[in-house]
């Protein structure tokens, strides 16, 4: 090295964040929703994960080498991260290539068409979950019975989600607490013993990666807690104005991927908001929008949609909702 | 509790190596190169001739304007050429280089260091030593002092808030001082107040120096008016606006100034320096500056002449380590690296900190992953992600409305930003684009 001193500005010490320690951090925060799918779906979930994560990262190599002809970028951890969010959102009986071709449209159509890490609008991983349920609603919609299918892949026995069988009730004109009377109850819930996605499943789970993430400062506590907040009271009022056609908040709360998306989804970097006041209002909107989609629309699950509508929201909010300034006090009325 | 600024800031590691080395003074230098400008505003104007003589504390070079300050040999000698050479900004500036001979003080200055507790001049009599003396602002800032104790007509005053906080990692000399020079700290706090016409002064220091919390709080109860606030460690609470808003929680308006919300605030080494000017008739010649690194050998607090090179601070601090990669003048986070080591110590050279090679260098830049880390520690609520996308673009009206100017070049966002994005260098540009931009719309 040259005896050269160097002249670069201040400040002339840097923190210890990296775009990788980021988000290895969030892998980590994943690691025991992983671990419970795992024990819930085993067989499933490992070729699930694995499928999902190595071709992300392959698909991620394959564009950033070859079609954009620019340094790699798998080794940040973002392509890994998205495969392992997308093998989470998908039931753990998925044939591989629709995995495959999930993995494909998160990271070619919805990142790197975008320009790559930091520049698409929607979260990858849910355009790429999306899609699959459009296209494939029925492989979509079949979930494997937690345990007893341990051993088994695609020919794993199914069953419904609670927010499916929740739906479906309510369509045949079934009052909601017989309907929930029939599901497990809130505790298996909240553990993860449901049909699910296999990373769904345990609210438990989800909220240790939530804790792991807030100590290390990767998130803050804004957009899972407006999220919980919005839909308890939304769906609060609701039960309490006709429990009968309403189930009621905790259920709704521990139920489909809310926990998933609140604390995973709905947080990630790129495609949430850059100011905390932007984020509770981001938050708020997909509160409303899942328990709108939840009840009133067709598809008995709305998290995902919710996000990926107010994802398209964000640059909108970042324009026009600033952080509040030091010092802003109009002076003389200037 | 304790109190501290409420939005933004960061914790750097706090690396102060040389906190309980005492001050110690440098053997005088062979040959001093003190530069007219030294302060914000006019430079000095030089009055000497090649060939002078000079004694130490003799006036060299006289205030350039009302925002200007005197300058004075820092030691006794003959000068030897008045020329340019590149000094702590990194610019080649006029000095005045003298040859040291002896050590003859003029004959004003009391070189006894008993302490003078009694006050016996007027506020005008204090604000006229405080110029003579050319007292600017020890914290870094180099602001005259005179100038910020001249309350403009229809403002007021009502507290004095003395910054002992420190809190640029590495950085000892004021903590050395406010453990060494205690007593003459508080009589220069009440000359302050005296000067500022205020009753009331609180003296700022984080918690990461119990030792002189303790020791200054002791002694507060024999000054009347004078209370000691210990503060969370938070960078950049040493910010006037950051440091009025942790103690008396006002809210210095965007673009206007501490006196507005009736305070004013001075660095310690500030009132350390009005003390010796007013009791003891000695203008500003030396300062304390902290000489330090992690692989420094003995990293030392020198009492120095103004006009030392610096390598002579290096040199007594174990001298210049092999991998050495950067050498500052100030802190880690708003030091400016030197492109000479003979640059002089100057009024505001409150560190003399080494880098090594692994330490000195960026790490390559990343894209933006929108994690909006520069947002949540910005302590002026800025968005330095977006000023840096604008300032690239070279969109300088929106970079106005988006408040560059408020930006106090702190260095959190460049501090915390996992893509190592050069934010700060951007906005930089952007303050000093848009600065240019209303200096023209005003003189339109």
């Amino acid at each position: 090295m040259s005896k050269l001193l160097s002249l670069a500005l201040s400040p002339h010490e840097k923190g210890k964040e990296s775009v990788s320690r980021l988000m290895y951090d969030v892998l980590i925060a994943l690691l025991p929703a992983f671990i419970v799918a795992i024990f819930f779906y085993g067989l499933g979930a490992i070729i699930i994960s694995l499928t999902a994560v190595i071709s992300a990262i392959v698909f991620e190599y394959l564009i950033t080498r070859y079609i954009l002809k620019k340094p790699s970028t798998v080794m940040d951890g973002s392509a890994a991260l998205t495969g392992l969010l997308i093998a989470f959102n998908v039931p753990s009986n998925l044939n591989p290539f629709l995995v495959v071709l999930g993995s494909f449209i998160a990271i070619a159509v919805a990142k790197m068409s975008f320009g790559g890490i930091g520049n698409n609008i929607f979260n990858p991983a849910l355009v790429a979950r999306v899609f699959l349920l459009i296209s494939f609603p029925v492989q979509m919609t079949s979930w494997p019975v937690p345990i007893e299918n341990r051993m088994k892949y695609l020919d794993a026995i199914t069953g419904p989600t609670a927010l499916g069988q929740l739906k479906e009730g309510v369509m045949n004109g079934q009052n909601v607490p017989a309907i929930i009377s029939q599901m497990p109850s809130q505790m298996d819930m909240f553990l993860g013993q449901m049909t699910g996605s296999l990373g769904e499943v345990s609210a438990l789970a989800l909220i240790i990666g939530l804790i792991y993430m807030l100590i290390r400062g990767v998130i803050s506590w804004h957009i899972p807690i407006t999220i919980f907040t919005t839909v308890f009271l939304m769906q609060g009022g609701l039960w309490l104005a006709n429990p009968g056609a309403f189930a009621d908040p905790v259920f709704h709360l521990i139920s489909g991927g809310l926990m998933l998306g609140a604390i995973f989804m709905a947080t990630d970097y790129v495609t949430s908001p850059m100011n905390k006041k932007a984020m509770v209002y981001y938050a708020l909107g997909i509160g409303v929008l899942t328990v709108v989609i939840r009840n009133f629309g067709a598809y008995p699950e709305g998290v995902s949609f919710a996000i990926l509508i107010m994802n398209a929201v964000v640059p909108i909010l970042n324009r026009y909702v600033k952080p509040k300034r030091f010092g802003e006090i109009i002076k003389n009325g200037k | 509790m304790l109190r501290t600024f409420p939005k933004g800031g960061v914790h750097p590691p706090e690396n102060k190596i040389s906190a309980d080395k005492p001050i110690e003074i440098l053997p005088l230098p062979k040959q001093v190169a003190i530069p007219v400008s030294q302060h914000i505003g006019a430079p000095a104007k030089i009055i000497v001739n090649r060939k002078d003589k000079v004694k130490v504390g003799q006036i060299i070079a006289s205030s350039g304007g009302f925002v200007s300050a005197n300058i004075h040999s820092s030691v006794s000698g003959t000068i030897a050429k008045i020329d340019k050479v590149f000094d702590t900004s990194g610019y080649r500036k006029d000095v005045v280089i003298i040859d040291v001979e002896g050590d003859e003080w003029d004959d004003n200055i009391l070189k006894s260091n008993d302490l003078i507790k009694q006050i016996s001049y007027s506020k005008e009599e204090i604000l006229k030593k405080i110029t003579e003396a050319g007292i600017v602002g020890l914290g870094g800032a180099t602001f005259p002092t005179h100038v910020k104790l001249a309350v403009p007509g229809g403002k007021k005053a009502d507290i004095l808030i003395i910054n002992g906080v420190e809190c640029e990692p590495y950085l000892t000399s004021d903590h050395r001082l406010m453990m060494e020079k205690s007593s003459e700290l508080m009589v220069g706090t009440q000359l302050l107040m005296k000067a500022l016409g205020v009753d009331k002064a609180i003296i700022g220091i984080e918690n990461n120096k119990p030792d002189a919390i303790e020791k200054l709080t002791t002694l507060s109860k024999g000054f009347q008016g004078i209370e000691i606030q210990a503060l969370k460690v938070k960078y950049p609470q040493g910010g006037e606006k950051q440091l009025i808003k942790a103690i008396i929680n006002r809210e210095v308006p965007s673009g206007a100034l501490p006196i507005d919300v009736g305070a004013v605030v001075h660095n310690v080494g500030t009132a350390f320096a009005v003390y010796e000017a007013v009791q003891k008739n000695k203008p500003l010649f030396e300062r304390v500056v902290t000489v330090t690194g992690k692989f420094v050998k003995s990293p030392k607090n020198l009492l120095v002449r103004i006009g030392t090179p610096t390598m002579q601070l290096i040199d007594a601090a174990g001298g210049l380590p092999e991998n050495t990669g950067k050498v500052i003048s100030g802190g880690p986070m708003m030091g400016k690296a030197l492109n000479s080591l003979d640059a002089p110590v100057a009024k505001g050279t409150s560190g003399i900190l080494l880098l090594s090679k692994d330490e000195a260098f960026r790490a390559e830049t990343k894209a933006c992953i929108r994690c909006a880390k520069c947002v949540n520690v910005c302590p002026m609520g800025l968005e330095p992600f977006l000023l840096m996308t604008v300032g690239e673009r070279k969109i300088w009206d929106r970079m106005e409305n988006e408040r560059v100017m408020d930006c106090i070049e702190c260095g959190s966002c460049s501090f915390v930003c996992p893509s190592n994005r050069p934010l700060l260098d951007y906005i930089r540009l952007g303050k000093n684009k848009v600065g240019q931009i209303i200096r023209q719309r005003k003189s339109n």
